[in-house]
């Protein structure tokens, strides 16, 4: 079996070169990687670490979409190239810390905890989103963060609405404020982070739930908004 | 400069950061992976505490304590499964998504445990609590430095001043002062090569670097082996399987075990087996579509990915492999090592509270009760380093570069591989004296040969094979003190098992291997309990 490979490297001339590989008896994205790196070309580079769907280091795109290399299982004739929108490093290597920047900007952390009781059903209303792995695949994906970083982008928003979902938060007001600039009315709907994550989690459906919130607490949709005082200015 | 600077991104490091933050310290955390990386992220199985009758801290103290065999220290154990309820009441108050059962905190039981007392979140106990201390880390602001690769402790006089770290997407050596330094850099289990849980990261280098730093090292010997992973990719089948009524049988259907036989009596038997020549399998099959479809999917779903094997028609073929490290750098109940201002805590360390075994939950449990002791103890020191370029920084800052210029004769991949293999067969899960010897003398071959050896990768940026040739040649020296405790160790106890000696002996054993580099040279010594 073949595979193509993306390479890049800012020091060579050029830059960025498609390579083939030849690899056989691979389960995973993640051994034919390895074994290519073990047996033919010691300066491929790539991340991984827990080689079970776990840890989130081996998020690459596979013809396109983003997959986790360790649970991906490889065809004849595949291009695999880094995540998109974040910055390479080297080969399938990126850098994540402005991706990560997005969960402290949007304070996709606890903000008041307090303790009240909680019972299975309170507690499956978090669980989806607490599966993240933070893998940046659904990042990767995101049209409206390709053409504007400051956007909050989808991990980051989905772990915001873990948070209001969360029974023992208080401050749900104060998660909304943090997203409604280049957030939640920015995010176009289209669904793709939904249709990359490995884990099942549907960033745009926590969107929709953290719009309908922002507009619980009196946040208007701009989109819809221009159409309003168009009217009245008649 | 900074006040603290903690090694390691995982939940101990965490756990560590957030409570010096708490404490008004300014804090650094730098990991060669991103923190959410780390290992923690693979724990599933749950986090120990006593919640509700009829379980008692009392009960956990003395299943704790059994499985230590001598081992296990009373007072750290006291104080660890007594705080045990408080630490289950922090993580919930900082947002930790536990799986509840009605409205309480829902436990299961494991191996070794009188009562179900490991807390969980579905299979992702270990993700939710690191991506919880995670949230919380970022909340606070701490600053977290990632791709940074430890390469020493920076060491006067006995006392610590800072680490010289590798900027891996630079290339380029540092040395990064403070007033108290923590590790928490995990486990080595990962020595054991592919025929480990541990994911790649656990090699060890936190542990080897507090040994180069002058620093005790205790109970390298005993390693916590795993009985069921599938047998190709090593990966971890919980225990929940063998709960629900799987069962273990040979080639021929014959069965191996018992139901109630602990992770060591157990991983013997397969092993022993696998010796003779016997394959070993996990037998679901019986169990039921519909049963294995709702209480084992994950299993199924590895089973089926890195195997090719549907649990539902086909036995799963298994092997036990190395788990867990219960020895480390020695620290004291303050959580410091013998070295001034190095503090340790998590898998690197050997605090005392698992002793010659570990019990499943109760090393999560250790991150967070013994995290914030870290934090504290470290606090303490006020002592500023002088602001200097230190030696150490500078032989570091050679040693990369020689690194590059090494002739590359023998491929360290190769070698890697070989030594995982042996030490696998002959200083995991059943040990002898003759077998011993000889693994140490194929390591201190091995030690020679560093200097044939080297990376093909030329760039000085992101270069992974550097790294994986760091953390050999750590494997490599750490290899050295296990067998050392090993060889030592001439009874049975726990996790170690002797052929050549296969009682246990209180009267010379009753006792913490010792060992530390004096010059460059390994020294051992044995300390009663
Ligand atoms: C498959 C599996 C399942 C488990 N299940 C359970 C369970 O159910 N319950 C339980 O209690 N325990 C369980 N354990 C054990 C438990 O997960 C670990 O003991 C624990 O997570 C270790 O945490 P730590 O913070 O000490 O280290 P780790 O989480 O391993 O983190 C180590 C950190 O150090 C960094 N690091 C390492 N070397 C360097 C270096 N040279 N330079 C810079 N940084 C470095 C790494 O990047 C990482 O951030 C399990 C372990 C495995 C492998
Ligand atoms: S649904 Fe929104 S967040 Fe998700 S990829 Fe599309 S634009 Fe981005
Ligand atoms: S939401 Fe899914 S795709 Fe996005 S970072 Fe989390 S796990 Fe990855
Ligand atoms: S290696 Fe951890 S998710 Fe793939």
């Amino acid at each position: 079996m073949k595979i193509k490979i993306k390479r890049f490297h800012p020091h060579f001339e050029p830059p960025s070169i498609d390579m083939e590989y030849e690899v056989d008896n691979a389960p995973t994205l993640l051994d034919a990687l390895l074994q290519i790196k073990r047996q033919k070309d010691r300066t491929l580079t790539f991340d991984y670490m827990c080689r079970s769907g776990v840890c989130g280091s081996c998020a690459v795109r596979v013809e396109g979409k983003e997959v986790l290399a360790c649970q991906h299982i490889p065809k004849d004739g595949e291009y695999i190239e880094p995540l998109s929108v974040v910055d390479v490093i080297r080969d399938l290597s990126v850098r994540l810390e402005d991706a990560l920047v997005t969960l402290g900007s949007s304070k996709a952390y606890p903000l008041d905890m307090q303790k009240v009781a909680m019972n299975e059903e309170d507690e499956r209303l978090i669980e989806r989103q607490s599966d993240c792995i933070l893998c940046s695949g659904c990042l990767s994906s995101c049209p409206v963060y390709e053409s504007n970083e400051a956007f909050l982008g989808p991990f980051a928003l989905s772990r915001v609405w873990r948070y209001v979902a969360d029974k023992r938060e208080q401050a749900k007001k104060e998660h909304i404020d943090a997203v409604v600039q280049n957030g939640i009315w920015d995010c176009t709907l289209c669904g793709n982070c939904t249709q990359v994550c490995p884990q099942g989690i549907d960033p745009k459906n926590d969107i929709v739930m953290l719009q309908s919130k922002a507009v619980q607490f009196g946040y208007q949709n701009p989109n819809l908004g221009g159409f309003g005082s168009f009217g009245l200015e008649f | 400069m900074f006040d603290i600077v903690i090694v390691g991104g995982g939940g101990a490091a965490l756990v560590a950061a957030i409570e010096a933050a708490t404490l008004g310290k300014s804090v650094l955390v730098l990991s060669k992976h991103y923190p959410t990386q780390s290992q923690t992220s693979m724990a599933q199985g749950g986090i120990n505490a006593a919640l509700y009758p009829p379980d008692s801290c009392d009960s956990h103290i003395q299943d704790t304590l059994k499985a230590g065999v001598g081992l296990a220290k009373e007072a750290i154990v006291q104080e660890v499964c007594r705080a045990a309820p408080k630490a289950i009441e922090w993580l919930d108050s900082i947002g930790m998504p536990f799986s509840r059962k009605g409205e309480a905190i829902a436990q299961r039981r494991l191996g070794g445990a009188t009562y179900p007392r490991a807390c969980y979140a579905q299979d992702y106990t270990g993700l939710k609590l690191l991506h919880t201390l995670y949230d919380n880390a970022v909340k606070l602001g701490v600053a977290l430095r990632s791709r940074t690769f430890l390469l020493n402790i920076i060491e006067e006089d006995g006392v610590c001043k800072g680490v010289s770290v590798l900027d891996m997407a630079r290339g380029k050596v540092e040395q990064i002062l403070a007033k108290a330094v923590i590790l928490a850099t995990g486990g080595y289990a990962k020595m054991y090569g592919a025929l480990s849980t541990n994911g790649f990261g656990s090699f060890g280098e936190g542990v080897a670097a507090a040994m180069r730093a002058g620093a005790k090292l205790s109970d390298l010997e005993f390693v916590q082996f795993h009985p069921t992973a599938l047998k190709k990719s090593s990966i971890l089948i919980s225990e929940a399987a063998r709960g629900a009524g799987a069962r273990l049988i040979d080639q021929e259907g014959q069965e191996i075990g018992g139901e109630l036989w602990t992770r060591d009596r157990l991983s013997r038997a397969i092993f022993e087996a696998m010796e003779e020549g016997r394959e070993i399998f996990l037998d679901m099959r019986h169990l039921g579509k519909e049963f294995i479809e709702k209480n084992l999917p994950q299993e199924r779903k590895l089973a089926l990915l890195y195997e090719g094997v549907d649990p539902l028609k086909e036995p799963v073929p298994i092997r036990p492999v190395a788990h867990y490290t219960m020895g480390g750098i020695d620290v004291d109940e303050n959580m410091q090592s013998s070295i001034q201002g190095l503090y340790a805590v998590g898998e690197c360390t050997n605090a005392k509270l698992h002793g010659a075994n570990r019990l499943g939950g109760n090393s999560l449990l250790e991150l967070v009760v013994l995290g914030k002791k870290a934090a504290q103890s470290a606090a303490q020191m006020e002592q500023a380093p002088q602001q200097k370029l230190f030696e150490r920084t500078k032989i570091d800052t050679n040693f990369i570069k020689a690194v590059f210029a090494l002739p590359n004769q023998i491929d360290f991949w190769e070698r890697q591989e070989f030594l995982s293999k042996i030490m696998y067969h002959n200083c995991g899960i059943v040990r002898e004296e003759m077998r011993l010897k000889g693994v140490l003398s194929v390591v201190r071959q091995h030690q020679k040969e560093l200097a044939f050896m080297g990376v093909r990768d030329k760039s000085p940026l992101m270069n992974k094979e550097l790294i994986n040739f760091l953390e050999y040649g750590n494997m490599v020296e750490l290899a050295e003190a296990v067998l050392v405790g090993a060889i030592q160790r001439t009874e049975s106890r726990g996790a170690h098992f002797r052929a050549d000696y296969p009682q246990r002996d209180d009267k010379k054993f009753l006792a913490h291997t010792m060992i530390w580099k004096e010059n460059g040279v390994l020294c051992a010594d044995f300390k009663p309990v």
